[in-house]
């Protein structure tokens, strides 16, 4: 029986190496391209023939188009209405690339399940706002790191500070997709193990791993919901970051 | 004559009625998405606040630890960052908290 770990294993499935660097395509590499592709046919599909009173499905594309209208609207404005497709793009990634790790027999792979992935997400969304805050504010977007009503003695600690906790924001951000991703699969093949076990044990045992499979049942609507929760949670601190960036508070 | 009048009173009524119905069977579902919504996002609360406190001394700790690799000062670069970065991810969970209070907004943000 697999260990609970190995869900998170990447796997070379075509080996092909670049001027000594290794850009084999991996499962993860693989699942990505799937994510790519669910989205892609989510969205052509829904909007194949634009109706003016939609059915299901295109109601569903629409209802994620103004999910994030509205959140970006509501935390960064009016004037983050530009990075919208940035936005959008980033949701339904992460979202769909978390409830395609939700699918089970198929050993589906998480994407966000690897601080590598997540990292890298979080790494270039800091970068972009941190840039976007330079265009828009110059040199005075280093203001931002100046708290306003702070004591001058106090106040080279308190902009180093400032700098720390900016720092921390890709990796906060990152963290937190990585760590539900990995608990929560984890989790669930742990119990899943316990059903294995229990039933292999035969006799009373045997009866009794009808209680983790509850567990699991129990387990894998929370984490349905993590996935959605965390790819809002992802979303919507990109927005408060933008806001920062555009507004400085 | 009063017939027409009775008439017209009901079909008044039954509009009053309808319209009222429409509004009430839209007041039962706008708080209720709004309400489920606010309870599923306790547990996001829960993870970021947690999230934002450990990425501040994660931060420190990183930071810390290369900064002496390169300056050669073992250790006291990573003690001090530690302790900045535990400060500065304790303001990250202050600020985080203050942002979802439920009667701020994110733009009111003063400080």
């Amino acid at each position: 029986m697999a260990g609970p770990l190995e869900q998170f294993e990447v796997n070379t499935i075509v080996p092909l190496e670049v001027a000594g660097y290794d850009i084999s395509i991996t499962n993860s590499a693989v699942y990505m391209a799937i994510t790519l592709l669910t989205i892609m046919f989510f969205m052509v599909g829904g909007m194949r023939k634009t109706a003016l009173v939609p059915g299901r499905w295109q109601s569903s594309v629409e209802m994620c188009y103004e999910f994030i209208a509205k959140m970006l609207g509501d935390t960064a404005g009016p004037d983050g209405r530009k990075y919208f497709p940035f936005l959008f793009t980033l949701f339904m990634f992460i979202l769909a690339a978390n409830l395609i790790g939700m699918v089970p027999w198929v050993h589906a792979f998480t994407v966000t399940s690897h601080i590598a992935v997540t990292f890298a997400m979080a790494f270039f969304i800091f970068i972009g706002v941190t840039i976007i805050g330079f265009i828009k504010h110059g040199i005075g977007f280093l203001k931002f790191f100046v708290p306003g009503d702070a004591p001058v003695a106090l106040l080279p600690l308190l902009v180093v500070i400032e700098v720390v906790s900016y720092l921390s924001r890709p990796i906060s951000l990152s963290v937190r997709l990585f760590a539900n991703m990995v608990a929560g699969h984890t989790m669930l093949k742990v119990f899943g193990g316990f059903v294995v076990s229990l039933a292999a044990a035969g006799g009373v045992l045997a009866v009794g791993s009808i209680v983790p499979f509850a567990f699991i049942v129990a387990l894998t609507g929370l984490e349905l919901l993590v996935a959605c929760l965390q790819a809002y949670v992802f979303a919507v601190l990109t927005c408060i970051y933008l806001n920062d960036a555009l507004h400085m508070h | 004559m009063t017939d027409d009048r009775k008439k017209s009173d009901e079909m008044k009524a039954n509009l009053d009625d309808l319209s009222a119905r429409v509004s009430a069977a839209r007041e039962a579902n706008e708080p209720k998405e709004s309400r489920g919504f606010r309870e599923a996002t306790t547990y996001g609360i829960a993870t970021r606040l947690v999230a934002e406190l450990v990425a501040g001394i994660l931060v420190g700790v990183l930071f810390g630890w290369y900064l002496d690799q390169w300056l050669n000062t073992k250790p006291w670069l990573m003690i001090i960052l530690i302790m900045i970065g535990a400060a500065a991810g304790i303001m990250n969970v202050m600020r985080a908290a203050k942002q979802l209070a439920p009667s701020n907004t994110y733009n009111k943000d003063d400080d």
